[in-house]
């Protein structure tokens, strides 16, 4: 048994070294060779932004234009229309129902994952049943119940239901919760800490990764809403950036490189935003750092 | 004097109280309405009308209704198979620390910020049998590839992969998940001689099951409600080889404005849902590390 575990230890430095100097080619080439796929939708909607209207309709497609039409960007942006407008809507929304998630999901999702009481499996059920019931069909009713209270054509219906918790989140935040040691929040308790307290200083902090993925889908999903703003916004001034894109297709035709430009410019904060976001997925930062304390 | 476990209780409530406020107010109340749509015929336009279980018996005398079934159980399972396990691998890699890590990661989730419209439009092209970039490059060696979303027995693979390389949001949420494991357990595999195979499933694998559940768990909930692509793509086509159950409700709401039947599906999915989740739980018990129980 002694033997067999110090086997490993057998290698010498050098061959552990070439190794771990394999693995890691191997890491790059496998990386490299699916971010040529992943970065495919992106480079297209580049050379699209910058085809000429007749290159826009041929058929078959023209993957790359002959020469770079640049003024698409500005004639999109700065057209007949005003997305300057739209995009401070879009930022107000997002940045409104990003605040509502994060504070409506905490609470709910540290209850759920370490209080016990007789009600809880049922409204876990209830919880989870809400992710599964098709939203269309929950449409129509929802949007008879916001006309009768006179929401329609203000941002009502699309900010106030974010405070009220999205499933989705409360069930991801219970499961990153589940899996902090208990002795950690036992010790909190010995200490006197308060629940809030012990969610805010132990759990939290342990969280970062987690909270900065809902901050993620949070801003992604309210900067790309597109359904329900249709179904509630009327006014052209209230428009938000992805109903603006829509406005690019009349009945005659799509401008899709004028499109292109005007979506490329609206996805920038989500890209910047993901590389921020990221940064939190580094290993050590959370548990270690406790342990080494 | 309330006991231990009352006040407990009582904490509980009042943490989870911003989402079942919210439960209360915006879900409830169009659920049972839904419910109460599905014993009805209603075209939005005329008063709705009662008809008992007629939109019931409909369904299961619905060829069409057990064809998009079989379509939605292939694409559900194709995805999250496919799916969990590929964004797994990927997550790992990007754990790794690499040189551009953020920028590798970044581009892993591009494809998840793009706006629908370009994503089915860059698939199209990509995807066509004649001019598309797949079996273009697949004849340069020498195979003739199918007919993909032309053909009907490779419209749902192309589909399901499709939605793999779109699945950014399920890699982030491993990434998270892989930065909560804490140091010390590797490290003390590694003094047991453990090699990198043993550690990966005695200490990755168990530390992340919480997570990886909840993946296979939403996965397949998003897979069943997720259409938008496929009507982009396909409406339901050739045949009705991509018809799968989320595209048919849309139909008959959106299309034949038959709110009844619509609704009536909408149950027959969320049956399906509830029982295929409930199963995932079971299992669970088997295989999903707590570290409060």
């Amino acid at each position: 048994m002694l033997l067999k575990r110090a086997e490993p230890r057998t290698l010498t430095p050098a061959q552990t070294e070439r190794i771990r100097r394999a693995q890691r080619a191997g890491a790059y080439v496998l990386l490299i060779a699916s971010t040529v796929v992943f970065v495919l939708p992106f480079l297209w909607m580049i050379t699209t932004s910058l085809k000429s209207d007749a290159e826009n309709l041929a058929f078959p497609p023209q993957w790359l234009p002959d020469s770079f039409h640049w003024e698409n960007y500005s004639r999109g942006w700065f057209g007949s229309l005003d997305y300057t407008r739209f995009m401070l809507n879009t930022v107000l929304i997002t940045a409104l129902s990003m605040l509502g998630n994060l504070i409506s999901c905490v609470l709910p999702a540290y209850a759920f994952a370490r209080m016990r009481a007789r009600a809880a499996t049922l409204m876990f059920g209830a919880l989870l049943a809400t992710m599964m019931i098709p939203r269309e069909i929950t449409l129509v009713p929802k949007f008879i119940l916001f006309s009768k209270i006179g929401w329609v054509d203000t941002y009502l219906p699309l900010i106030v239901p974010e405070f009220f918790g999205v499933a989705l989140y409360i069930f991801l935040l219970r499961q990153f919760f589940t899996t902090i040691p208990q002795e950690l929040i036992d010790a909190a308790r010995i200490d006197g800490a308060s629940e809030l307290r012990i969610l805010w200083r132990v759990m939290l902090p342990l969280s970062k990764p987690a909270l900065a993925a809902i901050c993620l889908f949070s801003f992604v999903g309210n900067w790309n809403q597109y359904l329900e703003s249709v179904i509630y916004i009327r006014t052209t001034e209230k428009f938000t950036l992805p109903m603006g894109l829509g406005l690019f297709t009349d009945q005659f035709a799509t401008q899709y490189n004028q499109m292109m430009a005007v979506a490329l410019i609206a996805m920038m904060p989500i890209v910047i935003i993901f590389f921020i976001a990221q940064k939190t997925f580094i290993r050590g930062v959370t548990l270690t750092g406790i342990a080494g304390r | 004097m309330a006991t231990l476990a009352q006040r407990e209780a009582r904490r509980f409530h009042l943490f989870v109280s911003p989402w079942l406020l919210g439960f209360i107010l915006f879900t409830a109340g169009p659920i049972i309405a839904a419910i109460v749509i599905s014993f009805m015929e209603w075209n939005l336009l005329k008063a709705p009308q009662w008809v008992g279980l007629a939109n019931y018996e409909r369904m299961f005398g619905d060829p069409e209704f057990w064809e998009s079934i079989e379509n939605t159980v292939q694409y559900g399972v194709g995805y999250v198979a496919l799916g969990v396990t590929f964004t797994f691998v990927m997550a790992l890699l990007l754990n790794q620390p690499l040189r551009f890590q953020g920028l590798f990661r970044t581009v892993m989730y591009m494809p998840s910020v793009v706006s629908g419209l370009a994503t089915a439009l860059l698939w199209l092209n990509i995807l066509h049998p004649d001019y598309g970039l797949i079996n273009k490059v697949l004849a340069t060696v020498g195979i003739t590839g199918p007919g993909w979303l032309a053909s009907q027995e490779w419209a749902i693979p192309a589909l399901v992969l499709m939605a793999v390389w779109g699945a950014g949001n399920t890699i982030v949420i491993y990434l998270a998940g892989l930065q909560g494991i804490p140091k010390s357990l590797y490290e003390a595999a590694e003094i047991d001689g453990a090699g990198w195979w043993r550690r990966f499933w005695s200490v990755t694998v168990p530390m992340m099951s919480p997570v990886i559940f909840f993946n296979v768990v939403t996965g397949f909930i998003g897979a069943l409600q997720g259409y938008v692509l496929i009507l982009a793509m396909t409406e339901g086509g050739p045949g009705n080889a991509t018809m799968v159950l989320g595209l048919y409700i849309y139909r008959h709401a959106f299309v034949y404005f038959d709110m009844g039947y619509a609704a009536a599906l909408s149950w027959a999915m969320f049956a399906i849902i509830i029982a295929v989740t409930a199963i995932q739980f079971a299992l669970a018990r088997r295989w999903v590390h707590y570290e409060f129980k």
